[in-house]
């Protein structure tokens, strides 16, 4: 304990076999410490119910704003086609934005939209960066060298403008839609995850029961897979897993320029990139800013606080600091 | 020390040498015909489609291909004989990005012309931002768990979560659209007229604000800066949460150090701990990231500048981007990776001046 303690993502599990029961559901005191830190705080408590809101927001979706067409519940459906936005009124609870588009069905449905964007870039770029990350630790040497600088070539990328470059070219590849903008950001999001995973996996490659395993000549994959990985993994999938938000984020970004989501798609970002159309007359239609624009600035700090808080607690140098 | 300085540098030319090829790896995701019609928007005169892309070499294996893009078209051996390009190009590495379609002229000039806005609005962004932010995030950790810590922490959350796009519009909606207390746009029309004119205005620096001060002009220092003030707090909300948050935190952390400890058991006063003691050490990371400030200031100005329609490279970048202008998108790509790897390599070599731990690791 004492020793992984010093390192500050280290939260490897007890190394010691027989402080480790048989259940597969043991959770270990370190682990325990950080769930009851993240249930008592109010931050991250806040942080937790936001979240759960947006969950049961996207679960329910179908029932809170039925789909004209249920085949294609991703499109807004819209009442006209005039350019100008209306009111809230009884039809339209939010109101409708430019070209007539309901807001209220956008900003549920593009819950949905922000779920599905975030966990797959999450996902895609985690695996990638696992992936790197560990081949460059467990290997080392040259292996290392040229990996670490292919992550340092593609972090030289400021990554907003790196993934709106990538997003318009492959969008005169594959056309206008969700797939160019996420596989955009997910080419240059992995290297934070390759570095943060390469850091701990050199941490836990240096225990005794790695060496053991070797000594008793288990395959590198083995070592790997069996002894690194599952000691070495968690601080980065729960620091990567709390990027949600800020993929949402810039994922909104790239539709807010026009180069996510098309016109009509449930999608916060692509319903903001209306309002910017009516800068002036903002005034007289909040709606259709405040509604997707409150929506995203929530999810976004729902999983900051969360991550910020976590960050927090599993950093022993700012241990007893709260 | 200075082993770790020229292995930085030696780096250096290797980093840019492969985000050189990241570049044109992106651009050959396209196919022949797609880059073809990026260098021809216009109606080609030089024959079928085919023939132009002979022309141009763009069937020619990659690494052929990426030699002509950087040592330009005059380059020995690299054209079939008795072929030469249309429009030669002298290559990224003589400082040609090659033509802008959106901006009617080459990307570097493009650049050059939209570089001086991006620039003003950048450190009218970055100085209160250094000095005032810092100063509010040691007082957050001097105040730890007073209400002045949590409005602050309050206002740090909020502030990194805010989109810059929502947060922009909100600012117009209210400062704008509602009370109507600033401007939109870079000028007033009267200050334009006057600013374009070349006999009673010079224009030194392209930036509205400081050429205003030098030709004496103070009506329109205050109208320009009149028009920063929401882009400018627009820019920089997010990195005042960002800066606070990291003086804050390393501020806590070098307050629970033995020699503040022993600083206090001295007597000395509690100014004197903070000040002498505290603020130096903690200053450390604050310096790093500072290098990231100004990289994300610079990158964050593409959706600033949209959303305030603010005539700089990020609007420039944005809408190059949205009508896929690549050459441009590519050019700007590269003129800012360029700058942040520059940024970095300083960053580094700084933070080894100021933190003697890291010379040795």
């Amino acid at each position: 304990m004492s020793e992984s303690s010093t390192q500050p993502t280290a939260l490897a599990k007890e190394a010691s076999p027989e402080a480790r029961p048989k259940s597969r559901f043991y959770v270990d005191d370190r682990t325990r410490f950080v769930i009851k830190q993240m249930l008592t705080r109010p931050t991250s408590l806040a942080g937790l119910i936001i979240i759960l809101g947006f969950v049961l927001v996207a679960v329910l979706a179908p029932v809170l704003a039925p789909p004209a067409n249920p085949a294609d519940p991703w499109q807004i459906p819209h009442d006209g086609y005039s350019a100008e936005p209306s009111l809230p009124s009884e039809e339209h609870p939010f109101g409708t934005t430019q070209g007539q588009y309901d807001v209220y069905y956008g900003v549920i449905w593009g819950t949905r939209t922000a779920f599905r964007v975030g966990l797959i870039i999450t996902g895609a770029t985690m695996l990638i960066g696992l992936t790197v990350g560990s081949l460059a630790a467990y290997y080392g040497g040259i292996l290392d060298d040229i990996l670490m600088r292919v992550v340092e070539i593609v972090q030289a990328f400021p990554f907003l403008l790196a993934a709106l470059t990538l997003a318009s070219i492959l969008r005169s590849r594959i056309g206008i839609g969700l797939v160019a903008g996420m596989i955009a950001l997910i080419a240059f999001g992995w290297p934070t995850y390759a570095r943060l995973i390469r850091g701990d996996i050199l941490v836990v490659k240096q225990q005794d029961y790695v060496t053991a395993a070797r000594a008793l000549g288990a395959r590198d994959s083995r070592i790997l897979i069996r002894h690194i990985l599952p000691n070495a993994i968690f601080p980065t999938l729960v620091i990567a897993s709390m990027d949600i938000g800020s993929y949402v984020l810039n994922f909104a970004a790239l539709s807010f320029l026009g180069l996510g989501a098309e016109p009509g798609y449930a999608d916060w970002g692509q319903m903001i990139s209306f309002a910017r159309n009516w800068i002036p007359a903002l005034a007289r239609y909040p709606h259709i800013l405040m509604y997707p624009g409150i929506a995203i600035l929530l999810f976004v700090m729902g999983w900051n606080l969360v991550g910020d808080a976590f960050r927090d607690i599993i950093d022993p140098r700012l241990a007893g600091s709260r | 020390m200075v082993n770790y300085i020229i292995r930085r540098l030696l780096l250096f030319p290797l980093i840019l040498f492969g985000v050189t090829l990241l570049i044109f790896g992106m651009l050959s995701l396209l196919s022949p015909y797609e880059r073809l019609s990026l260098y021809l928007p216009d109606r080609p005169e030089h024959g079928s489609i085919d023939n132009l892309i002979e022309l141009y070499g763009l069937n020619d294996p990659i690494p052929v291909q990426y030699a002509r893009w950087m040592l330009g078209d005059d380059y020995l051996g690299l054209y079939p004989e008795g072929i030469t390009s249309p429009n030669p190009s002298r290559g990224v590495l003589r400082g040609d990005l090659g033509f802008s379609f959106r901006g009617h002229q080459p990307v570097g000039q493009a650049i050059l012309q939209y570089l001086p806005a991006t620039l003003e609005l950048t450190i009218w962004a970055i100085v209160p931002l250094l000095f005032i932010g810092i100063q509010l995030g040691v007082w957050s950790a001097v105040n730890h768990n007073k209400p002045v810590d949590h409005i602050l922490r309050v206002f740090s959350i909020t502030g990194w979560s805010f989109p810059t796009y929502v947060f922009g519009l909100m600012v117009l909606m209210i400062f704008y659209a509602k009370l109507d207390w600033f401007p939109a746009g870079r000028l007033s029309e009267w200050a334009t007229r006057v600013v374009l004119d070349t006999t009673a205005f010079t224009q030194y620096t392209k930036m509205n604000t400081f050429d205003a001060l030098l030709n004496g002009r103070f009506d329109i220092f205050i109208d320009s800066l009149r028009h920063l003030i929401l882009p400018v707090i627009t820019l920089s909300y997010l990195w005042w949460a960002q800066i606070l948050r990291v003086t804050r935190s390393s501020m806590l952390e070098a307050l629970r150090q033995d020699y503040v400890t022993t600083a206090r058991a001295k007597g000395l006063s509690e100014r004197v701990v903070i000040n002498r003691h505290v603020r130096r050490n903690a200053l450390i990371p604050v310096a790093t990231i500072s290098g990231l400030v100004v990289i994300g200031l610079m990158s964050g100005v593409v959706i600033t500048e949209t959303v305030f329609n603010y005539r700089g490279l990020g609007w420039f970048f944005a809408d190059a981007a949205l009508h896929l202008d690549v050459i441009s998108v590519l050019g700007f790509t590269l003129f800012y990776a360029t700058l942040v790897v520059l940024g970095n390599l300083v960053a580094d070599i700084t933070y080894a001046f100021l933190d003697p731990r890291v010379r040795y690791s």
